[in-house]
Parts: structure tokens; C-alpha cells; sequence
């Protein structure tokens, strides 16, 4: 039940990106063709599940016994940056065709602030490790969520004739505003 | 004079927010209030001052290949400072500011400036550029805070002139891609302009 609330809360009422402001970066760049927008969600979900496992393990076991929780920030960065870096070797050599869908993606996600974000949020809440694992994947599922929705969006975008200045991210910001109000109608869930 | 660009060139010409789009999750997230995005500004301008200054001190001796890395831990360590300081002597708005102060390490505008211009350039220049660029970003984020908290809240760095309060939209989520949305235009219609 607590896990049910978590992943609705998580993935409608307190949207990563519409709500909470974290991956808009790449909301706003590979916003352009709904399978760029998939792959990009996918190696996403692969990156945070795994990096927000690996921090969590970190901080319970090695960072707050040795009491050096405020290297937190440090860490947990070098963590996700190595964790990036070898997912991308594993891939290469384990799966072809996964690391031709994510490959390019995945050097972006270092400095994607959702997967930092997430992984200091579980701590922060204090989840255990089952509702970490929740969190993230529930997260990542939003963040897939919204941006598939907005880059549907912005395919047809690309038909409407419009004013020069507000053509490219001016009119996407203002679209990710009104898509930002839609789930303003799921406050008040769970 | 070419003091004067470095410095300058981040306030106006590659403003990281309007012009280039950088650093966009804390600029839309911590904008609330003119007051919290002075703040995050300000803190922001903190790091980029001092990581700059310490990777054009210390380029020849970073090699090549682990450039990158070695940035990340040098902008986490004042990350790290930052975070702490505010928590000791502005504990409130570092209550407000919350998760998105640890998250300036992964704002790209740091590692861009670090990367394109302290790695390339002495340390006068990178000190001036990281200051440029940091009250550039300063400028923008309180521009979008007064704006919000002014529609929103019928009020300006806290003090208040319309007593009713104001649209409540504009302090929540949605309000901050509108606001920065037409903000963007208008700087748009006015490089059109000048050029």
C-alpha cells in the first residue's frame, strides 16, 4: 500500500519534470521525434534505478557509519559519473542492439540533474531499499510520461504557423506550461 | 577592455538562461520569489567564481583524458562549502532552496564554463568570466522571481502592495514555464531588433 502511494504520487501528483523541475534539460533537447524521446526514457530508468540502488546501499553502509554524510553531494556525482561510464562498457559488449537504442543518450545522463536529484530525494524521505527501487522507477516512468506526451506535442507543433520569436523553445516552455497545469489536476491524489 | 568583455559577456550577450538555455531545473524551480532567486544566484555565482578560478590554477596539471572528472569533484567541493555555509548562517533559505543547492554540481552552466573557458584561459580572465557569467544567471533568476512573485502574490521581495494577493498560478509549477516562456520571447523580439 505504502508502495502504491508512492508510485502515484511519484509518477502524477509531483510529476519529476511538470512538477518538481528536475531533467529539464533533456525535457527541452531530444524533445524533437517520439523514438528519441523512448530511448531517451529508457536509458534514464536503466540510469537512476541502478544509480539510486548503488547510493542508497552507499549512504546506509559506508557514508553514515563513517560519518561522513556531508561528502554526500561529492560522492554521490563520482557514483552516478563511474556508473554511467561502465553501464555504457557492459552494454556495448552485452547487448548490440540495447546499446545502439541508448548508447548516445547515455553520456547526457551524467549531468542530468533528475538522476543526482532522485538519488539524494530516497535518502532525504528515508525510504528502505524496496521503496527506494520504487521511487526511482516510478520517477523514471513520470519523467517518460511527460516527455513522450510533450514531444507528441511538439511533432504537430511543427505545422502551426507562428510569430519567428516564439517558433523553437520559447513555444515549448509555454506548452510545458499548460501540460504542467493538466496535472495540477492530480494534486490532491493519494 | 578585454577584462571588461570577459566579464561582460555573460551578463548580456550569452546570458546562460535566456540565450543559451542553460541551467534551466533551478532557474524554473527556485523562482518562487525574487528573495530565493537572489539567492540561488548567488550561491550559484559562488561556484562558478571559485571553480573557475581553481581549474585555470590547476589545467596544466589535469591530464587530458580524466578532464571531466576532475571538474566534477573540484565544483562538488564548493558545492559542498556552499551547502554547508547556507545551512549554518542562512538556515531558512536553505530550507527553501532545498535539494536544488547539492544539484548546482550537475547545473550545466558551471561544467560549460569550466570546460569552454577556465580550461582554456589564465586566471584573471576565468575569474572574471565566472563572475560574469554568475550574475548573468544572478540577473535572470531574479528578473523571473520578481516577475512570479509580483503576478502571484501581489508582492516583491516580500513586501507587499496588493493586499488581495494575487493569481495563484504563477507561484505554482505551471506559472514558472509560462513566465519563462514569454520572457524568452521578448528577449528573442529584442536581439532581432538590435541585430
Amino acid at each position: 500500500m505504502e508502495i502504491l502511494i508512492i508510485i502515484i504520487s511519484a509518477v502524477f501528483v509531483n510529476n519529476i519534470v511538470l512538477s518538481q523541475f528536475l531533467g529539464i534539460c533533456p525535457f527541452i533537447g531530444v524533445s524533437n521525434k517520439v523514438e528519441t524521446a523512448i530511448g531517451m526514457t529508457g536509458a534514464v530508468t536503466f540510469v537512476m534505478v541502478i544509480s539510486t540502488t548503488v547510493t542508497y546501499l552507499l549512504q546506509k553502509y559506508v557514508l553514515i557509519p563513517l560519518d561522513l554524510a556531508f561528502l554526500q553531494t561529492i560522492i554521490f556525482i563520482l557514483v552516478i559519473a563511474t556508473l554511467v561510464q561502465m553501464v555504457e562498457i557492459v552494454l556495448k559488449k552485452v547487448s548490440q542492439a540495447l546499446y545502439q537504442a541508448l548508447g548516445i543518450f547515455l553520456p547526457l545522463i551524467t549531468t542530468n540533474c533528475a538522476v543526482l536529484g532522485i538519488a539524494i530525494l530516497a535518502v532525504q524521505k528515508e525510504y528502505n531499499l524496496i521503496e527506494s527501487v520504487a521511487y526511482a522507477t516510478s520517477n523514471a516512468i513520470g519523467f517518460g510520461l511527460a516527455l513522450i506526451i510533450f514531444t507528441g506535442i511538439r511533432e504537430q507543433l511543427d505545422f502551426v504557423g507562428m510569430p519567428a520569436q516564439i517558433k523553437g523553445v520559447p513555444v515549448a516552455f509555454i506548452v510545458a506550461g499548460i501540460l504542467a497545469m493538466a496535472f495540477l489536476g492530480f494534486a490532491g491524489i493519494g | 577592455m578585454t577584462h571588461w568583455n570577459n566579464f561582460s559577456r555573460g551578463l548580456f550577450k550569452e546570458n546562460a538562461v535566456f540565450v543559451l538555455f542553460l541551467g534551466l531545473c533551478p532557474t524554473l524551480a527556485v523562482t518562487t520569489s525574487a528573495f530565493n532567486g537572489l539567492g540561488m544566484g548567488l550561491a550559484t555565482s559562488f561556484v562558478l567564481l571559485f571553480s573557475n578560478i581553481v581549474v585555470s590554477a590547476v589545467k596544466a596539471k589535469i591530464p587530458d583524458k580524466v578532464r571531466i572528472p576532475c571538474y566534477i569533484v573540484i565544483i562538488a567541493t564548493f558545492v559542498t562549502i556552499v551547502n554547508l555555509l547556507m545551512e549554518a548562517y542562512t538556515p531558512d533559505l536553505h530550507e527553501q532552496l532545498g535539494l536544488f543547492i547539492p544539484l548546482i554540481v550537475v547545473n550545466c552552466v558551471v561544467l560549460g564554463r569550466t570546460e569552454a573557458f577556465a580550461s582554456k584561459n589564465s586566471l584573471i580572465p576565468s575569474a572574471l568570466d565566472g563572475l560574469g557569467t554568475g550574475l548573468g544567471f544572478t540577473m535572470s533568476l531574479i528578473l523571473l522571481g520578481a516577475i512570479r512573485e509580483c503576478l502571484g502574490a501581489g508582492s516583491i521581495f516580500g513586501f507587499e502592495f496588493i493586499k488581495t494577493g494575487g493569481l495563484i498560478i504563477f507561484i505554482l509549477p505551471p506559472g514558472a514555464f509560462l513566465v519563462l516562456g514569454y520572457l524568452i520571447v521578448f528577449v528573442n523580439k529584442f536581439n532581432n531588433k538590435s541585430t
